[in-house]
């Protein structure tokens, strides 16, 4: 056999890359190689695959208006007909309203994972190659931050703020962004005094190069798995707002709000309240098995299985 | 610390509502407002407003509460012990059950129990609180009426002993009202295990990397090749490295639990400082929401310098 016959899976699995895109490809499906190896991980992989299915699709899978009320067919059980999980104490039918929730949880989980990482990775760099006053400066603020318990902190900025959806998400990316800055400044720390940065000092480069070309490509697996992991902790954290009616506003069928307008019925009508607590469990748990696959792929160090 | 202060103060500052208007209502003429104006102290640079702050804050004043018309520290004073009991049961859920489940998990690595002990955790890392609480609402209160509903004890029951700590239970034990105590107990044992069973998964899965930690150590073997007890071997030696770090863990359990509180008191309508921040939060009542954080987040700070300093005790190399 020769090298022009040679099979796209031997070409990434070659042992003597013949480019830098040829290594990076064979890494990045070793990587997914190890990851599919991975039962839960894989499970988790679907669910999300499925959710974000879900959302793109909603309007064809969703039967009924998710604002549309019906109050002739209000409280209906599981399993009426044309309602499989029932409708709530509008008469709008629950399975539609969780499909179309899947959209702004997605919302809320990509617009979080768009800033607190980002900003993390910013402040922790340059805190940690600039060292001095910067790094103190810098490290204190994030530490201020950390002081504080998530929820309440959130809480207390949805307050300044205003409710509603935007707002919810700015809250929750001011409280998840430091755990990221402290990481990626101790990565920085690492990186910062090894040979090839000091090669590259050498050779020129500025201090803008080095961190955006050399240190947060280092940065970046790491960060990954933290966010991944941290999903579920986003997702959660905008329901909860939304439970406690300062995230998503009705008549928004986001999850944690439909589970707080069925807590009132909770105990003669459970499905209203239960049904978009199972979707939240499952979609976070998703995230947790996915989260776990990626840290034994990307960071072999931390694993913990 | 004062930097936790700063951001207090800050959102209280970019909040969109005038808290001058608050003071003096909506009709309020110029000079009335004007005379608010000063009194509150908003013609004063920042610097000098956040001095005041942080002199009041300092001497345990953070301003009147609108909702309640009472100084908000009296509030959390009255609320708090209600957030304490209710966490520090929790804690002692967690760490009864989560540090063995933690430990056996490691010693038999890979058998159904690891697998059980991942479950656990992963579940409670998954599981959004509030539901949960309502779900254990539903079943064990609405269904089999095995526990007490909502709310920290029966109406029967109120005020007919003295409060002491403000703890019911403590209370209630010391009046000796055995009673009360039952009825007390049935109120607070479902929220207390649901924030038990979030402090476990996270205890346990703790415990258990720290513990596989130790019993990869060549010291272990050499135990294990002297010929002891796998008993001794496992809570004699490799146990007792791992006390330092698992305390550091439950002190931060313990201050997530004060925090997680906030949504469990909602839904078991607990009058405790969840509540009362949420509350006062939906009612624009500023100085309580900032007061309340303030509290939490200076817990927070004590609890996370406590268990620095155990470190710095217990463990002779951090010298």
């Amino acid at each position: 056999m020769t090298t022009e016959t040679q099979t796209l899976r031997e070409w990434l699995l070659s042992e003597t890359p013949t480019s830098r895109r040829h290594a990076r490809m064979a890494a990045l499906y070793k990587g997914w190689l190890t990851l599919r190896a991975n039962h839960m991980a894989m499970i988790g992989l679907g669910i999300i695959a499925l959710l974000i299915g879900t959302a793109m699709f909603a309007p064809l899978l969703a039967q009924h208006d998710p604002f549309v009320q019906d109050l002739a067919f209000r409280l209906q059980p599981l399993g009426t007909e044309g309602h499989i999980l029932g409708t709530d104490s509008l008469g709008r039918d629950i399975l539609s309203r969780m499909i179309y929730g899947s959209r702004i949880t997605l919302y809320i989980v990509a617009l979080v994972v768009m800033i607190a990482p980002v900003a993390g990775l910013l402040v922790g760099t340059i805190a940690g190659y600039a060292g001095g006053w910067t790094d103190i400066i810098l490290m204190r603020i994030t530490d201020i931050f950390l002081a504080f318990p998530r929820l309440i902190l959130a809480l207390a900025f949805v307050a300044a703020l205003g409710a509603g959806i935007e707002n919810a998400v700015l809250a929750i990316a001011l409280t998840a962004w430091p755990p990221y800055a402290r990481m990626a400044r101790a990565e920085t720390l690492t990186i910062r005094s090894s040979d090839y940065i000091s090669a590259i000092r050498l050779q020129g480069a500025g201090p803008m190069r080095i961190i955006t070309k050399h240190i947060w490509p280092l940065c970046i697996s790491s960060l990954i798995v933290r966010v991944t992991l941290d999903m579920a902790g986003i997702i959660l954290a905008a329901a909860g707002l939304g439970f406690l009616g300062l995230g998503a506003q009705p008549p928004s069928p986001e999850w944690g709000a439909m589970i707080s307008e069925g807590r009132r019925f909770i105990l003669d009508y459970w499905w209203i309240a239960t049904m978009p607590g199972l979707a939240i469990f499952t979609v976070s748990l998703a995230f947790n098995l996915l989260g776990d696959g990626l840290r034994d792929v990307l960071d072999p160090k931390d694993s913990t299985s | 610390m004062l930097g936790l202060l700063f951001v207090t103060f800050f959102i209280g500052r970019v909040m969109p509502i005038d808290p001058v208007l608050a003071v003096v209502g909506e009709r309020a003429t110029q000079d009335q407002y004007h005379a608010a104006y000063l009194e509150l102290g908003l013609d004063r640079t920042l610097v000098v407003q956040f001095s005041y702050y942080v002199w009041d804050v300092i001497h345990g004043d953070f301003g009147m509460s609108l909702l309640t018309a009472r100084p908000v520290s009296q509030d959390i004073a009255r609320v708090f012990p209600a957030t304490m009991e209710l966490a520090t049961i929790g804690i002692i859920f967690g760490i009864v059950l989560g540090v063995p489940l933690g430990v056996v998990a490691a010693v038999r690595r890979g058998s159904w129990i690891d697998q059980v002990a991942r479950v656990v955790a992963l579940v409670g890392y998954s599981m959004p609180i509030f539901w949960l609480g309502l779900m254990g609402l539903l079943l064990f209160y609405g269904i089999l009426g095995w526990v007490g509903g909502p709310g920290r004890q029966g109406i029967f029951y109120e005020d007919t002993f003295p409060s002491v700590t403000g703890m019911i239970l403590v209370d209630a034990a010391l009046a000796r009202d055995w009673g009360a105590f039952k009825d007390a107990f049935s109120h607070i044992v479902l929220p207390a295990s649901l924030l038990g069973y979030y402090s476990l998964a996270y205890i346990s899965r703790m415990t258990r990397s720290f513990m596989l930690e130790q019993l990869s150590a060549e010291y272990v073997t050499t135990a294990r090749v002297k010929g002891m007890s796998e008993w001794a071997v496992v809570w004699r030696h490799a146990f007792r490295n791992i006390r330092v770090q698992l305390i550091t863990v439950i002190a931060l359990s313990y201050a997530g639990l004060l925090e997680g509180s906030v949504l469990t008191e909602i839904i078991f309508s607990w009058p405790g400082i969840g509540n009362y921040i949420t509350t006062a939060l939906l009612s624009a009542d500023m100085n309580a929401v900032l007061g309340g954080t303030v509290v939490v987040g200076l817990i927070f700070v004590c609890l996370n310098i406590f268990s620095d300093l155990l470190y710095k005790i217990f463990d002779p190399r951090s010298k």
